[in-house]
């Protein structure tokens, strides 16, 4: 065998090496790579998602009730919702069925007191035109829950 | 292809000939693409005008990523031919590909406060790129760190071939993870999300920064050749 062919096989080897490393601590750390979690896993992985945390969803329709500075409104996954509540400004983005992440804490009622709140966009573009147009076709995809 | 450009001349002598071609290209489809991106396209439904930022940040972003994939494949073809031109390649990339990341960040940023609220998240697309930035940099100090340049092509080769595991990473971060970035919007199954109008400037434009990547490579891989010649000139003088 050549010394070249030796390099190149050494040299997939080591590649194949590393990114099976790569793999499996990824994997191991699945849970703490994770930007928000959401509603569902909030309520079934209760001892990982405590103290601050980032709640991620969307704003639930006809959820939201602003008291002065102080808005209300529910975030669900469509299997989950919980409740949040935030005293600042808002977003622009902030609206009914937009996916939103919101920094905070659980408080003992189980309401979501959030510190700070951010707005999620899709990966959707189009001009207004078209998504009037699409929305009056029906054909408009209703927004999905955030992966 | 591969042996007919270990010889340095004759890559030297075709670069000559491509240069100016490519050079006109470059402002030709920068001059196109900024006009269908900035005047023609359309304002987004959600985004408003802020959309326009995607047609810097992400042709950057793609070239940000291939040129990493290009510097570890020349490095990959340096460590295991000896090819005298792959790394000298690999080395004239990775401040190409580190400005490409600088631009990516800092227009992500410029993006992120408007339409997210914030100009910068620890998720995993975020922090991921920000580890490509490092390792560009990793790869152009470990390059210019020995004395002999063949040792630090070496070296650095090296690195980036590690380095090559945050390629597929930052790829499909948005798709392993929740994060605050959103999925991609071209490489999908079913059809690209982006209404025609925006998808032609932005195609316009990953061109345009894809010609603009060659030319400066081919110029820097020119101009290192040269200083070689020049080195080794001044060697003989010496003796």
């Amino acid at each position: 065998m050549k010394r070249k062919h030796q390099r190149l096989i050494l040299l997939f080897l080591v590649l194949v090496l590393i990114s099976s490393g790569a793999t499996l601590i990824l994997i191991a750390l699945e849970d703490s790579l994770v930007y928000f979690y959401t509603p569902t896993d909030v309520k079934s992985k209760s001892s990982t998602v405590s103290g601050n945390f980032r709640l991620g969803g969307i704003v639930l329709k006809g959820s939201i009730r602003e008291v002065g500075t102080v808005t209300n409104f529910g975030v669900t996954d469509l299997e989950n919702t919980l409740f949040v509540r935030y005293d600042g400004i808002l977003p622009d983005l902030f609206r009914e069925e937009q996916g939103i992440v919101a920094e905070g804490s659980l408080s003992p009622t189980g309401i979501f007191i959030a510190t700070n709140v951010l707005a999620k966009h899709d990966e959707n573009y189009m001009p207004k035109e078209v998504a009037k147009a699409l929305k009056k076709s029906g054909r408009w995809k209703d927004s999905r829950p955030n992966k | 292809m591969i042996n007919y450009f270990s010889n340095p001349n004759r890559f030297l002598k075709l670069t000559e000939k491509l240069l100016p071609w490519l050079v006109g290209l470059t402002i030709l489809f920068f001059l196109v693409g900024v006009y269908f991106g900035l005047l023609y396209s359309p304002a987004d439904y959600q985004q408003g005008e802020t959309v326009r930022i995607m047609y810097v940040h992400v042709p950057a972003a793609w070239l940000a990523l291939s040129c990493y994939a290009f510097m570890a494949a020349m490095g990959a073809l340096s460590l295991t031919y000896k090819h005298p031109l792959a790394g000298i390649a690999a080395r004239s990339a990775a401040p190409i590909g580190a400005g490409f990341t600088v631009i990516v960040i800092i227009t992500g940023s410029l993006w992120g406060k408007p339409i997210w609220g914030t100009w910068w998240v620890w998720d995993a697309r975020l922090s991921s790129v920000l580890v490509l930035f490092f390792l560009y940099l990793g790869h152009i100090a470990l390059s210019h760190a020995f004395e002999n340049p063949l040792r630090g092509i070496r070296a650095s080769a090296i690195l980036a071939l590690v380095g090559l595991v945050n390629i597929p990473i930052i790829k499909f971060s948005v798709d392993w993870w929740n994060t605050l970035h959103q999925p991609a919007s071209l490489t999908r199954f079913d059809a690209p999300a982006i209404d025609p109008s925006m998808l032609i400037p932005l195609i316009i434009m990953a061109l345009a920064f894809f010609l603009y990547f060659l030319t400066i490579l081919l110029v820097r891989i020119k101009s290192e050749l040269t200083s070689q010649k020049i080195r080794a000139i001044n060697i003989k003088m010496i003796k």
